[in-house]
C-alpha cells in the first residue's frame, strides 16, 4: 500500500467511519482507529463551540450538538486553520433550522465578531483628512473587518442580552427590515444595528469605494437633496466610529 | 549536504503561552527564559493575538511551534501555508520554528490531528523532501516533534531510526516531547529508553513535558494533567542523554493557575541541576 493510499483510506475512516476503508490500513486496530476518530470529532466539535457559544446557549447543547454532529458528517474541514472551519456552519444551521432566522442571525453575529477580531489592522482616518476631498472621485477604504447583513429578527438585542449573561428575549421578527453592522475598533469588535438603507449603502461602499456611487445610490432612494444629505450624514457617524480607514484619490 | 544548520542549543525553561495566561505575562516579569506559541493561532491578519505576541516577544525568546504543516503529507505542503509561517518567523524572529512528524491533510482534507506515518522509505523520503520545501520556504533549520500515537503501522523501521535518518537527510532538529514518547511506547509496547538511546541526542533542541490519561485501551496525550511521575523518570533519562536544551510544560486543557504550572517548571530545573550536581 502506498503511503497515498493510506492517506487516503486514513482520511475516509475520519470522515465517514468507513470500516472498509479501516480495514484496508495495515495494522490498525480498533482501540487506536478510534482514539483517532474521537480526536478529529472532538476538535472540530470544539471549534464549533468555541466560534458560537452564545448560539449554544440559545439552543441548548443537545441541539447544538446535533447541529455540529450534522455539520461534521456534512462538510470536512479542509482550511489550514481550525478556525476557518466555524465559518460554514451557517449553511448547516440554514438546512437543519429553515425557519429559525433569529438563529441564523445570531450566528453571522458571532462569526462576523470573530472575523473582524483578527482582521487586518488599520487606522481610522480623521474628518480632517478628508477635507479637500474631491467628492466626485474619492474611494473610501472600509475596516478590513467590517461586514454586514440584512436583518429580520431581533438577534441583535438577543445578542446583547445573552452577551451581557442576562435572560434573553424571545425570538421576534422586527416590525421593518433591519440590518446588522460588525467591526472592530482598536481590539475590540463591535456590532450595532442599522436600517436596512444603512447596510445597503456600507456593502454598496465596501464593493467599490466611491463616495459619488454612495451619494447616486441614496439620491435614487431618497431624491437627490435628502440622498446627498444622508450620505453627509451616514459617512460622519462612520468616521465617528472608526469604520473608515483610508481614501484614495481626489484629494 | 543540508543547506541549513541547525539552531544552536539554547539552554531554558519555558511554557506555552495559552489565553488564559495572557494577563500574567503582560501585566509583569514571568519567570521562564522563553516562551512557545501554537504558530497557527498567530498566522492572523492581525487584531490583539499579534499585538500580545509583539508585546510577549519584547520580553522574552519565543519559539513558533506549528500543528499543521503536515510534513508527512504525499500530496506535498502547501506554498501559501508556508509564506504565511514564513512571514509570522520573519516579524518574530523566533528562537526555533518547530512542527510534527505526522501527517494531518491529504487531498484538501484537514484533520486537524497528528496523524501516524508508517515508518518506511517511501514516508521517508515523501517526509525529507516535504522538511527540505518547509526550510527552504523558512530559510532555516526547522525541529520536528516525535507524536504520539495509537496505531502503529508496518514499517522497515523503528521511529527513532526514521527520525535518525530524516535528521541526516534534511539537517533538521528535533524535539522530544518526552510525554509522547512515554504514551507510544506504552500503546506500542516498546522500551522508551530505546528510543531515547536510538535517537540522535545531538539533535534535539527542546524537549516538551505534558501530562497523560488513560483511556478505554490506550493511553492518550490530552495535555490536561500534571507531568506524570513514570514521564518525569524518563525526562531525567533524556536530560542526560540530551544535556541542557529548552525544556517546556505543555498544558492545553484543563488550564491551571500560572503558579502550578511554574511549579512543576521548578521541578524539570531541579532534576537538571541534580544530574549536573551528580
Amino acid at each position: 500500500m502506498t503511503l497515498l493510499d493510506l492517506q487516503r483510506d486514513f482520511r475516509l475512516w475520519l470522515a465517514s467511519g468507513s470500516e472498509t476503508a479501516a480495514r484496508r490500513l495495515p495494522g490498525a486496530h480498533h482501540a487506536g482507529l478510534a482514539v483517532y476518530q474521537n480526536n478529529y470529532r472532538a476538535q472540530l466539535v470544539g471549534c464549533l463551540e468555541a466560534s458560537y457559544p452564545l448560539l449554544r446557549a440559545r439552543m441548548g447543547d443537545e441541539a447544538f450538538l446535533h447541529l455540529a454532529a450534522r455539520h461534521i458528517s456534512l462538510h470536512p474541514p479542509h482550511a489550514w486553520t481550525l478556525d476557518a472551519y466555524a465559518d460554514q456552519l451557517g449553511t448547516t444551521l440554514q438546512t437543519l433550522f429553515p425557519h429559525n432566522p433569529d438563529l441564523q442571525e445570531l450566528a453571522w453575529i458571532e462569526l462576523a465578531l470573530g472575523t473582524a477580531f483578527v482582521a487586518a489592522d488599520a487606522e481610522p482616518i480623521g474628518a480632517a483628512e478628508l477635507a479637500g476631498a474631491d467628492w466626485d472621485t474619492v474611494r473610501l477604504e472600509l475596516a478590513p473587518g467590517l461586514d454586514t447583513r440584512p436583518a429580520s429578527t431581533n438577534a441583535f438585542e438577543i445578542w446583547r442580552a445573552l452577551s451581557a449573561g442576562l435572560e434573553a428575549p424571545e425570538a421576534a421578527m422586527l416590525a421593518e427590515p433591519g440590518a446588522l453592522v460588525a467591526w472592530r475598533s482598536g481590539f475590540v469588535s463591535c456590532l450595532r444595528a442599522a436600517d436596512p438603507l444603512e447596510g445597503e449603502a456600507l456593502a454598496a461602499l465596501r464593493r467599490d469605494g466611491s463616495f459619488a456611487a454612495l451619494c447616486d445610490l441614496l439620491a435614487s432612494r431618497l431624491g437627490d437633496a435628502e440622498g446627498i444629505a444622508r450620505a453627509g450624514a451616514l459617512l460622519a457617524g462612520w468616521i465617528g466610529a472608526g469604520l473608515v480607514t483610508g481614501l484614495q484619490g481626489g484629494a | 549536504m543540508p543547506p541549513f544548520s541547525i539552531p544552536p542549543v539554547f539552554s531554558g525553561f519555558g511554557l506555552g503561552l495559552r489565553r488564559e495566561h495572557y494577563r500574567d505575562f503582560l501585566d509583569g516579569r514571568v519567570a521562564v527564559d522563553f516562551v512557545e506559541v501554537i504558530s497557527e493561532n498567530f498566522m492572523v491578519a492581525g487584531g490583539q493575538p499579534r499585538h500580545i505576541l509583539h508585546q510577549v516577544r519584547e520580553r522574552h525568546p519565543v519559539v513558533l511551534h506549528g500543528v499543521s504543516m503536515s510534513v508527512g503529507s504525499a500530496d506535498g505542503l502547501r506554498p501559501a501555508y508556508l509564506r504565511r509561517l514564513r512571514d509570522l518567523a520573519d516579524e518574530i524572529e523566533p528562537l526555533y520554528v518547530s512542527d510534527h512528524l505526522s501527517w494531518s491533510r491529504i487531498d484538501g482534507f484537514n484533520s486537524h490531528d497528528l496523524l501516524p506515518l508508517p515508518y518506511t522509505e517511501e514516508a521517508l523520503e515523501v517526509a525529507c523532501a516535504n522538511i527540505a520545501q518547509a526550510q527552504d520556504a523558512l530559510g532555516r533549520a526547522m525541529l520536528f516533534e516525535n507524536p504520539s500515537s495509537y496505531l502503529r503501522f508496518p514499517g522497515a523501521m523503528s521511529e527513532w531510526e526514521f527520525m535518525a535518518e530524516m535528521c541526516r537527510r534534511t539537517g533538521c532538529g528535533l524535539l522530544l516531547d518526552v510525554n509522547n514518547v512515554y504514551v507510544s511506547a506504552v500503546n506500542h509496547g516498546f522500551d522508551p529508553l530505546a528510543f531515547l538511546d536510538g535517537m540522535p541526542a545531538g539533535r534535539v533542541r527542546q524537549i516538551h513535558l505534558a501530562g497523560h490519561s488513560q483511556g478505554k485501551d490506550l493511553l492518550v496525550d490530552t495535555h490536561d494533567a500534571p507531568v506524570a511521575d513514570a514521564v518525569w523518570a524518563l525526562y531525567a533519562e533524556a536530560a542526560a542523554r540530551c544535556g541542557p536544551v529548552a525544556t517546556m510544560i505543555e498544558r492545553d486543557a484543563s488550564i491551571p493557575p500560572l503558579a502550578e504550572l511554574l511549579a512543576e517548571l521548578d521541578m524539570a530545573r531541579g532534576l537538571v541541576r541534580a544530574r549536573e550536581a551528580a
